[in-house]
């Protein structure tokens, strides 16, 4: 008989030691690995703890129904005793459209609202051409999104119905032919230029004619006198188009056949409008003229070298604030004497400039990313110039640069702050002293600010991450 | 219809510059708008409301020249404009008329070639503290911190006040208005100076005005008026009769309610040239006939004006002083309307 | 059967300008001359027009009329009876220190905090990534204008400093007192820190319009000559060892050389430190710092710190793993690794957006008309203009001046870069 003493089932494995599972290792591993860590830890819960107690009352104490900061401290006192600090969210409440929209009439606030869900509508197929799964999902939620807004807005119901109908078009188009939605993005600019600043229908359609005309000329004279001569000859028929038919025709088809919503005029555009108008502009204007300065740097042309840095170092050099003076104060120095136009066209000239140098040097980095033999490649095709640039080398360098350009647009936006400086209302300075002029909310500093600051830091944050995932999402490396 | 200036500077400018700088009436007229260079926010004097909307004394002096010019006091523009960029707003022809309680001084007017063409409102500039600092003269500030406006002649008198009297400052130079307040209440400055109207305009919005002491030196003459480009002499003279047209309405106890009234019944010759009951002094400036009575029926008398915005009773809690009538001690005199 | 000719004689058409690849360069800048010189004319005609116009003339003689107005931070000696040139240069020193300082503190806290966000811990690492997100993604003029307030509504008023006889005789403390052993006072007018008094001072010099301290220069002439003699004496104690073997005992003779001749300098010329003091409505004596200049300072630092943190560490990132394991593989020491591997090449990814992003501090200081200090913008651009009427000439002096600035900085730049170029092979 033998007693076996060997086991016939293993003993359950103990848990680890306390020190090495769960939150106290991860604690200890991530927080109080060191001396120093132990210090890093503390100092860093001291900041929090601080940030936290010194804002929080202020935070619970929040008072959201009042008509004036007075109003707001007196049921502040009375909710927390006397002496308790607390925001005044009312202001917010009473004022929220003012940093949104600035004067914008509130019935016509539809129009900048489906002028910013169209925005996305028009961007969609610029970014996934052609991907009919991401256009669906961008076109479908720009949808909802007017669907719910335009609502909001109290749009009149023509209106509403009109837009909803132009958001499912497209949501249709897009899965039905993915590639025509491009043809949306090139209407959109004359479109939100019609919807933002209203009147006659005609005169965004019979300025863009004049892109029509360019072509036409374009088309019938190539074959005769050449590309290049035809192009110019395009170029100039299209001017005088503009300077001399635009009007009247614009004005005769308004009388024959009238189509007009309210004219507003700029002076009425402030708050986040104002920047976001301005940014976008300047952001989009700016980059066939940023394309061309990248390329006049590369250029082997030693005049139109030295033009393109000249031009990009001096626009580089100065701050921007400088440059809204001048278009405040210098642009009507330079024009013929009694040319006059809107503050506002004279700043997104000067911002479009800006943006434009700074897009220059964006692009040339990309064309400088560009493996050597791409150039090469497109030689020992045959193609000329142009074709070598739009067929082989700015598809790419565009591709490897948006994160970049998409950077400078952040940085453009967050500028469009300093418009106030030259008189116009911008959302931080501009909208926040009218605001405080009001007697009711004479002394109100940190509500604005908190509010201003946020939106932008929802904007910005957004489209910084967004650019993350697309460079991920684009690399496609050379190496 | 809005000019086609969708594609930039190009057409823009070809076809802005195809008109011609004629004179600012035809201007006005031809654009049916006046465009008024204003104050960003100032309390009292211009300042848009949560609609939008303009009003104060300035403004209202804007809605009259508009209902004079063009018969409707709401054809009228504001265009914000802050103490640096107001006088190029109007020498660009960016504005027709600067409405800003801009001060009437000889650089101004000769070598920045402006006409100051009225005065509405004789000001000077001042120093409110508080209360408990213990100060009753100017002359005791010493050593002072001194909040001031940049950009405006309030610099320039504060300089030569201390250096006058041998006494020496510390300036905190500020953006605007409610900046001042907010650095003055706050303690960051001794003395805040500006011109009184706004110091006491200040004061009445102040939670503790009783606390706030308006210190009795005025240390300049600060005429405030609307101001045309020099050269443009018919506008100026519409600008000035229309400011006149208010006084003298004032004056004969014309008022917006009554002026219908007043012009069917009146027997005083002079009113009657006013109102455009008889003679043609409204078509001798390039108006209608009626073009003073739409001022005073848009916008009332001076003395309406004075009270609605900034008067005795209103938050602003001004005095008429030196703004009162010639006839009753003040110094706004109309010339004679013949 | 071929027979090798020579090709025809080609005749010069003029079409050739245009298809011909020899000459259509030549043609295309000959056309971008023409118009970029018709453009300039038009501009220049216009100009000269609008002038005109206005009954003005370009020149720049009111630089030389007086001035009339205040400055309050002036770090070279300004009245209001000076000369509007003089405004402008008070006003570019100040842009200058705003400016340097503000590299200064980015580049200090931006390489803190790029070296902690990429630390080990947890919670540090989390704090930071949001101290840069929120910066980076919120308008500097918000910055700006926050600590702006922040700085004067929580500090407290000059006569919270006072102590008055009843106080004393209650036993009471004042409001607020001073901080650092009593020699800084803040106040929500700025910060008054003590100032270097001499009390047998050698007088200052002209040099142009600049005035310079000849204690100052005393003073640096002194510290060079010290640190070169202690320089020699490490020298010579080298070349002894290397010689005998043994090593001379130098410290007690590099700290006399070191601090013997400052401290003797600093009682020969009696140096002490006026410290501020409360008379009548302000503190007096010392050195006031104007709120405007601390939070601007302090707004451009952050905001600043935040993009060169991301700089930091995508330079630290940049180096591959293998680099530190083929020092370790040598036998270098942790530091030694740090100094002679990483550091060289994570500079060279390092700095060339780091002096770009200097240059962007430099230009934002102009942002400084958001607190009104009185800057470059603020004297030349800002009240010069105004109380002038000359916008062209104070805009065009500016923005050359800017560019100037700036241009100085690229240049910089650009020979840093030269020298650090890795050789292409």
């Amino acid at each position: 008989m033998s007693v076996s003493f060997t086991r016939k089932e293993m003993l359950p494995p103990l848990p680890p030691p306390v020190g090495e599972r769960g939150v106290v290792k991860w604690a200890r591993e991530n927080l109080f690995s060191s001396p120093l860590n132990i210090a890093l830890t503390v100092l860093g819960v001291l900041i929090v703890w601080w940030l936290v107690s010194a804002s929080l009352p202020w935070w619970l104490n929040s008072v959201w129904n009042a008509s004036s900061l007075g109003e707001c401290r007196e049921i502040v006192a009375a909710r927390a005793g006397e002496g308790a600090t607390g925001a005044c969210w009312a202001m917010i409440r009473e004022r929220w459209h003012q940093f949104i929209f600035g004067f914008y009439p509130p019935s016509e606030y539809w129009r900048p609202v489906l002028a910013f869900g169209l925005l996305f509508a028009a961007l969609a197929p610029v970014l996934f051409s052609g991907e009919k799964r991401n256009l669906l999902i961008v076109l479908g939620s720009v949808t909802v999104f007017l669907a719910v807004t335009l609502w909001l807005a109290e749009t009149p119901v023509v209106a509403l119905v009109l837009s909803l109908a132009l958001a499912v078009v497209l949501v249709a188009v897009s899965q039905i032919a993915p590639g025509k939605v491009l043809w949306f993005t090139l209407i959109y600019p004359p479109l939100c230029y019609w919807l933002l600043w209203g009147g006659s229908i005609w005169s965004p359609i019979v300025a863009m004619a004049g892109f029509a005309v360019l072509y036409a000329v374009f088309r019938l004279a190539s074959p005769l006198i050449g590309l290049a001569p035809a192009a110019g000859a395009g170029v100039v028929a299209a001017v005088l188009w503009w300077l001399y038919l635009d009007v009247p025709i614009a004005s005769f088809l308004q009388s024959a056949l009238p189509f007009g919503i309210d004219a507003i005029n700029s002076d009425r555009f402030g708050g986040f409008l104002l920047a976001i108008v301005i940014g976008v502009t300047g952001i989009s204007f700016s980059l066939p003229i940023g394309i061309l300065l990248a390329l006049g740097r590369q250029s082997d042309m030693l005049i139109v070298k030295t033009l393109s840095v000249g031009f990009i170092e001096f626009i580089r050099g100065v701050p921007l604030i400088t440059l809204l003076f001048t278009a405040s104060l210098l642009l009507q120095y330079f024009l013929p004497p009694g040319t006059n136009f809107d503050i506002i066209l004279r700043v997104i000239i000067l911002v479009t400039f800006f943006a434009a140098a700074y897009l220059a040097e964006v692009i040339r980095g990309g064309l400088a990313a560009l493996p050597r033999g791409q150039y090469e490649a497109a030689d020992a095709l045959g193609l000329d110039y142009w074709r070598a640039q739009r067929l082989i080398i700015l598809p790419q360098a565009l591709k490897i640069s948006i994160p970049s350009i998409v950077s400078t647009f952040i940085g453009l936006f967050k500028d469009t702050t300093l418009v106030a400086f030259v008189g116009l209302m911008d959302p931080l300075k501009g909208v926040t002293q009218i605001v405080r002029a009001d007697i009711n909310w004479k002394g109100i500093y940190w509500e604005p600010y908190i509010f201003v600051g946020a939106i932008f830091f929802v904007f910005c944050f957004g489209m910084s991450r967004y650019s993350m995932y697309l460079e991920q999402k684009l690399k496609t490396d050379h190496r | 219809m809005k000019k086609s200036v969708f594609f930039g500077t190009l057409a823009a400018t070809t076809m802005a510059a195809g008109l011609a700088m004629a004179g600012t009436l035809e201007d006005v007229k031809a654009r049916g708008e006046l465009i008024c260079g204003s104050n960003t926010g100032l309390t009292g004097f211009g300042a848009p409301d949560a609609n939008g909307n303009w009003a104060g004394f300035d403004v209202d002096l804007c809605r009259a020249v508009a209902a004079a010019v063009l018969g409707d006091a709401s054809k009228v523009k504001f265009v914000p404009t802050t103490g640096e960029t107001r006088f190029t707003a109007l020498q660009s022809g960016e504005v027709d008329l600067l409405v800003r309680n801009s001060t009437w001084t000889a650089t101004r007017d000769s070598e920045l070639a402006f006409d100051f063409v009225a005065v509405n409102y004789y000001d000077g500039q001042g120093f409110m503290v508080k209360k408990d600092l213990g100060v009753s003269s100017a002359k005791e500030l010493d050593g002072a911190t001194v909040c001031i406006q940049t950009g405006t002649t309030t610099e320039l008198n504060l300089a030569d006040f201390f250096k006058q009297n041998n006494i020496s400052y510390q300036p905190v130079t500020v953006q605007d208005d409610s900046e001042a307040q907010r650095q003055y209440l706050a303690g960051a400055c001794d003395a805040y100076t500006t011109d009184v109207s706004g110091l006491a305009a200040s004061r009445a919005t102040m939670p503790d005005a009783e606390n706030h002491v308006i210190l009795p030196e005025v240390i300049s003459k600060e005429p405030l008026g609307p101001v045309v480009r020099h050269g443009d002499n018919n506008w100026g003279d519409v600008v000035r009769w229309t400011y006149f047209a208010l006084l003298i309405a004032e004056e004969k106890g014309i008022t917006s309610a009554n002026v219908n009234e007043v012009a069917a019944s009146t027997s005083d010759e002079e009113v009657k040239r006013l109102l455009g009951v008889t003679g043609d002094m409204g078509a001798k400036f390039g108006l209608s006939n009626d073009a003073f009575k739409n001022a005073i029926a848009a916008v009332g008398n001076y003395g309406e004006v004075f009270a609605r915005n900034i008067g005795e009773g209103t938050t602003i809690n001004l005095a008429r002083g030196l703004n009162a009538l010639w006839t009753q001690g003040g110094l706004q005199y109309a010339a004679p309307f013949r | 059967m071929a027979m090798a000719t020579d090709a025809p004689k080609e005749t010069f058409r003029l079409s050739m300008l245009v298809y011909d690849t020899r000459y259509r360069s030549y043609t295309i800048q000959i056309v971008v001359l023409l118009l970029f010189a018709m453009a300039v004319a038009w501009l220049l005609n216009n100009t000269v027009e609008n002038l005109a116009v206005r009954g003005k003339e370009f020149n720049f003689a009111f630089l030389w009329q007086r001035a009339g107005y205040d400055i309050g931070q002036q770090l070279i000696p300004y009245t209001n009876d000076d000369t509007h040139f003089r405004a402008l240069l008070v006003g570019l020193v100040n842009t200058l220190v705003v400016a340097f300082w503000g590299c200064v503190f980015a580049t200090i806290l931006g390489v803190i905090i790029g070296v902690l966000r990429l630390s080990n811990n947890w919670l540090i690492g989390r704090l930071m990534t949001v101290y840069v997100e929120v910066f980076r993604n919120v308008p500097l003029l918000l910055w700006i204008l926050l600590s702006y307030v922040i700085l004067s509504e929580t500090t407290p008023q000059p006569r919270d400093f006072r102590v008055t006889d009843e106080m004393i005789a209650a036993g009471e403390e004042p409001k607020a007192s001073m901080i650092l052993f009593d020699t800084v006072a803040v106040t929500n007018r700025g910060t008054n820190i003590p100032a270097p008094l001499f009390d047998r001072s050698l007088g200052s010099i002209q040099i142009g319009f600049l005035p310079v301290s000849l204690n100052l220069l005393a003073f640096i002439v002194v510290i060079i000559a010290s640190v070169w003699a202690n320089r020699r004496l490490l020298a010579h104690a080298k070349a002894v060892q290397e010689a005998t073997g043994d090593r001379p005992v130098t410290w007690w003779k590099s700290l006399l050389i070191l601090f013997g001749p400052v401290i003797a300098l600093k009682f020969a010329l009696g140096l002490h430190l006026e410290i501020p003091e409360l008379k009548g409505f302000n503190f007096q004596g010392g050195i006031l710092v104007a709120h405007s200049f601390t939070a601007l300072l302090i707004a451009l630092s952050l905001y600043t710190a935040a993009f060169i943190a991301e700089i930091v560490r995508a330079g630290i990132l940049a180096i591959s793993r293998g680099q530190t394991e083929a020092a370790f593989a040598l036998g270098l020491r942790p530091n030694r690794t740090m100094s002679l591997i990483i550091l060289p090449q994570a500079l060279r990814v390092i700095i060339p957006p780091l002096i770009s992003q200097f240059l962007n501090l430099t230009k934002n200081t102009s942002l400084g008309i958001a607190v009104s200090y009185l800057d470059l913008r603020g004297t030349l651009g800002g009240i010069t203009l105004n109380q002038t009427g000359r916008e062209l000439e104070c805009m065009l002096l500016m923005m050359l001046i800017y560019l100037s600035i700036s241009l100085m900085i690229s240049a910089v730049m650009n020979i840093y870069n030269k020298s650090v170029q890795l050789k292409a092979r």
